[in-house]
């Protein structure tokens, strides 16, 4: 776990939504911060180089752009690994989380749409050979709105 | 570059993560061949369409010291799913609420919710609140992640 100051904290808080869309939006931050445009900066790709900062970008409405799905693999203990292994080596696969559950490793994957994403998953049924759930959103309520530190 | 293929350029850029430089958009545009505007222009309509949810850093919550992350999953009858996801979803301490179908008979949730903290207990005592203050008296289970095996971005297109 990364030691945060207080004032990482009001920067973290400040980038995470409603980042500014001007020329210099560092510059925008720092003013909010009372820092230099240069120490918003330095600080931020610092927490980047650190893993704290996963990327400075956009989280889309879910099914607006491609397909995604939840799915999860009922996976021995035992060969736990090898299978998490095989699932991130597909392409699309972005999350992927063992849980305490006998479906036990969950993981969230995209395709530019649906008959695609059927595709990835009919391979990795086929690769693994274990029961696979596809739990694909049918209903948002609530979205990540970013992280309050 | 004509729109269409600059809103996809624009899109792609932001789901793997633009550089965190003195001028993102600039650095964005020049890989694209458009101008600084385009690409704040371009960003502001896919805001504007409502298909960014949010614009801005995304952090790993692990390395936040949030590292028990556990995965709420309900099973509430069809007619008042609606009701009770929006009501998880107004809870400060939970970061995301989705209906999802059930495939029974293996599985009969159909709303999951994401509950973070810096501890189990944490979690556990907020999921315990959450349930007796709003009287969600459905079956639930509650499965922790135990390992992380990969999280980054989305990437469709």
């Amino acid at each position: 776990m990364k030691a945060l100051s207080p004032l990482d904290c009001a920067l973290l808080n400040q980038v995470q939504k409603g980042f500014p869309l001007e020329e210099r939006p560092f510059a925008v931050i720092a003013q909010h911060l009372g820092m230099s445009e240069n120490a918003v900066l330095e600080r931020l790709q610092q927490l980047d180089a650190e893993g704290v900062i996963s990327r400075f970008g956009a989280v889309f409405e879910p099914n607006t752009v491609g397909a995604s799905t939840l799915a999860a693999l009922a996976v021995p203990p035992e060969h736990i690994r090898e299978t998490a292994e095989l699932v991130n080596a597909v392409p699309g696969v972005n999350h992927n989380y063992l849980r305490e559950h006998e479906f036990n490793l969950w993981f969230v994957i995209t395709g530019r749409n649906r008959e695609e994403l059927t595709g990835s998953l009919a391979d990795i049924e086929r690769k693994t050979g274990y029961p696979m759930l596809d739990l694909p959103m049918e209903q948002a309520y609530h979205i990540d709105l970013g992280f309050p530190l | 570059m004509t729109d269409p293929l600059l809103l996809l350029g624009v899109q792609r850029a932001l789901q793997e993560g633009l550089p965190i430089v003195q001028r993102p958009y600039l650095a964005l545009a020049d890989q694209l061949g458009a101008s600084e505007q385009q690409v704040i222009d371009a960003i502001a309509r896919l805001q504007d369409s409502g298909n960014i949810k949010r614009f801005g850093m995304v952090l790993k919550h692990r390395e936040l010291g949030y590292r028990a992350n556990a995965m709420v999953v309900w099973d509430v009858p069809n007619d008042r799913v609606d009701r009770v996801g929006n009501e998880l979803g107004e809870e400060p301490c939970v970061t995301l609420s989705y209906r999802r179908p059930r495939r029974p008979p293996y599985w009969n949730y159909n709303l999951f919710c994401m509950i973070h903290g810096t501890s189990r207990e944490e979690v556990t005592a907020q999921l315990e609140d959450i349930v007796s203050r709003r009287g969600l008296d459905y079956p639930h289970q509650v499965l922790f992640s135990s390992k992380c095996f990969k999280q980054r971005g989305a990437v469709y297109v």
